[in-house]
């Protein structure tokens, strides 16, 4: 289920980073109450890449998304970035549940935008974008704002710099929101169908937003995400659920065209 | 009346204002700390808060004034003098009331902001203080208008002990004049302005606190009858308005905007 068989497709690899299993899941098992959502779930990241979840409702892909945000535990396995256990800590040889400070570090390198956007309503964009970088980690309030700047043009809304989030539309909202989880320079970026509660007019200046980043720097993304189109563009793997377990992984090219499971191909029938 | 009974009962004002506001003062650091404690995510910290908030809402503020005044010197040989008994009772019960609204206006604020504040690695007291508490705030207004409202009448218990505010002035001065009829409209009235004063400075910094969330209060009008009118000009700009037509102003306003 490793990614890197699929290097030969990729021209978006970083060969300095490329290789290492940045997000690993080792059997993790997700249950609320007697429901299996994950089930003894393997998966890994390589740096770099660019890795599609699709499946149908239900089957887990925001699940997998809120584990390494750390807003859920799992019930068993283990989940590792960038080498880092995520929810455990090594302590005299044994793997102990992990306390609030190391989570926080290893999560440092995670960013994640949501699906309804979650700006900060009390802070105009700018102080969206440099809060957690001048509170979390300890950069100046000059360079904060440097590099909020430069992500607002990336996203192309300098000129809304000052308005609070109310008054910007859900697609400008979406781009603020991505502006905010890079401010944090995240190795990985989780997207969790980021685009689905936009007007249709909306969507396309988003994921023309997402297709920059993934095509202009080496940060690894983790998307959830209905648009078909935009999966194949952007992915180097895509990783097809179904209950609570990965039934195939391929290239897009490959899963798209010409999926090995039935599963697959009655779901992608529905949705393109 | 003379000039030595005004002073009384100008005296009784300023006293009942300094009680109102020091107990608002203790009840509002009261209310905050007991209320985020209400959130902990230690059961035993919520238990112990719950229990603070139970016992002080479920005995009478004046039974507890009392305590603290006669009670609490024989346990401890130290004697506060009323007006601090006051304020301490005072603030403490109106504490406990407020600590239950400082608590559902934080719970009330959306779960996806506190997740928002994980995804970016605030700490817990970080989502408190940048996130949820800004967010809550705007909220936590009217009912703490309400409870400030409540309380400024609450300040008449100190009467009783013979603190000398509005409502203790206004007994003297009743058996002074022997004018009862007047004298307790005359108090009555006293604590409705005291109240209206409370009332409209509250309903400012709610304002206030909403346009600082980017969540403009929605201002019928008509509400306010002086600065309405006055606002009328400046919106109008130049033009003027007769300010004998200020009865039309509902409608010129809409076609204003
Ligand atoms: N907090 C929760 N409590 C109980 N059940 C939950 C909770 N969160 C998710 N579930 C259940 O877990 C399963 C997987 O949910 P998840 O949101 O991960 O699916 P998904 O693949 O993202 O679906 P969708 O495409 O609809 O977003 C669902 O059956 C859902 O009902
Ligand atoms: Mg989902």
């Amino acid at each position: 289920m490793s990614s890197s068989e699929h290097n030969e497709n990729s021209e978006h690899t970083n060969p300095a980073v490329d290789g290492s299993e940045l997000i690993k899941f080792d059997n993790v098992t997700k249950r609320f109450g007697s429901k299996v959502v994950l089930d003894n779930l393997c998966f890994d990241v390589s740096s770099g890449k660019h890795v599609t979840l699709i499946g149908p409702s239900g089957s887990g892909k925001t699940t997998i998304l809120r584990l390494l945000m750390t807003l859920m535990k799992p019930e068993e396995g283990t989940i590792k970035v960038g080498g880092h256990y995520l929810t455990h800590e090594e302590k005299g040889g044994k793997l102990v549940p992990a306390g609030e400070k190391h989570i926080r570090e290893v999560r440092k390198n995670i960013g994640m935008v949501f699906q309804q956007f979650n700006l900060f309503p009390n802070m105009k964009v700018l102080r969206n974008l440099t809060e957690a970088p001048v509170h979390v980690l300890g950069l100046s309030k000059e360079e904060a704002e440097q590099r909020a700047r430069e992500l607002l043009e990336l996203v192309g809304l300098t000129e809304h710099i000052d308005k609070y989030p109310s008054q910007l539309s859900g697609g400008q909202q979406q781009r603020v929101a991505i502006a905010r989880a890079l401010a944090m320079r995240p190795q990985v970026l989780l997207l969790d169908e980021v685009t689905s509660a936009l007007d249709p007019e909306l969507v396309a200046g988003v994921l023309d937003v997402l297709r920059d980043i993934a095509h202009t720097t080496d940060i690894t993304m983790l998307c959830v995400t209905h648009e078909m189109n935009f999966a194949r563009d952007i992915s180097d793997d895509v990783l097809m659920f179904d209950a609570g377990r990965v039934i195939e992984s391929g290239a897009p090219e490959k899963i798209f065209s010409d999926p090995e499971h039935e599963r697959t191909r009655e779901f992608l029938g529905a949705v393109l | 009346m003379t000039s030595g009974l005004w002073e009384l009962v100008l005296k009784g004002i300023w006293i009942t204002v300094q009680l109102t506001v020091f107990s608002s003062a203790l009840a509002l650091a009261v209310a905050f700390a007991f209320g985020i404690l209400r959130t902990h995510r230690l059961w035993i910290v919520r238990f112990l808060a719950g229990c603070y908030i139970e016992v002080f809402r479920g005995t009478s503020a004046l039974v507890f004034m009392f305590w603290i005044f006669f009670v609490l010197p024989l346990m401890f040989s130290y004697q506060l003098v009323p007006m601090w008994a006051a304020v301490l009772a005072l603030g403490l019960t109106y504490g406990a009331y407020g600590a239950e609204v400082v608590r559902g206006a934080l719970q009330a604020v959306a779960p996806a902001q506190r997740e928002a504040g994980v995804a970016l690695s605030f700490t817990r007291g970080q989502q408190l203080r940048k996130i949820l508490i800004p967010q809550a705030w705007p909220e936590m207004i009217p009912p703490f208008n309400n409870l400030s409202i409540e309380l400024l009448k609450g300040t008449a218990l100190v009467s009783i002990m013979g603190v000398g505010d509005t409502a203790f002035a206004a007994n003297l001065v009743r058996l002074a004049l022997q004018e009862s009829a007047e004298i307790y409209t005359y108090t009555l009235l006293i604590y409705f302005v005291l109240a209206f004063v409370i009332s409209r400075g509250m309903r400012a910094l709610e304002r206030k606190a909403k346009a600082g969330i980017g969540r403009p209060m929605e201002k019928p009008a008509a509400r306010k009858p002086g600065a309405g009118v006055l606002q009328m000009l400046k919106k109008v700009d130049g033009k003027a308005v007769d300010p004998q037509h200020a009865g039309t102003r509902a409608r010129s306003a809409g076609g204003d905007a």
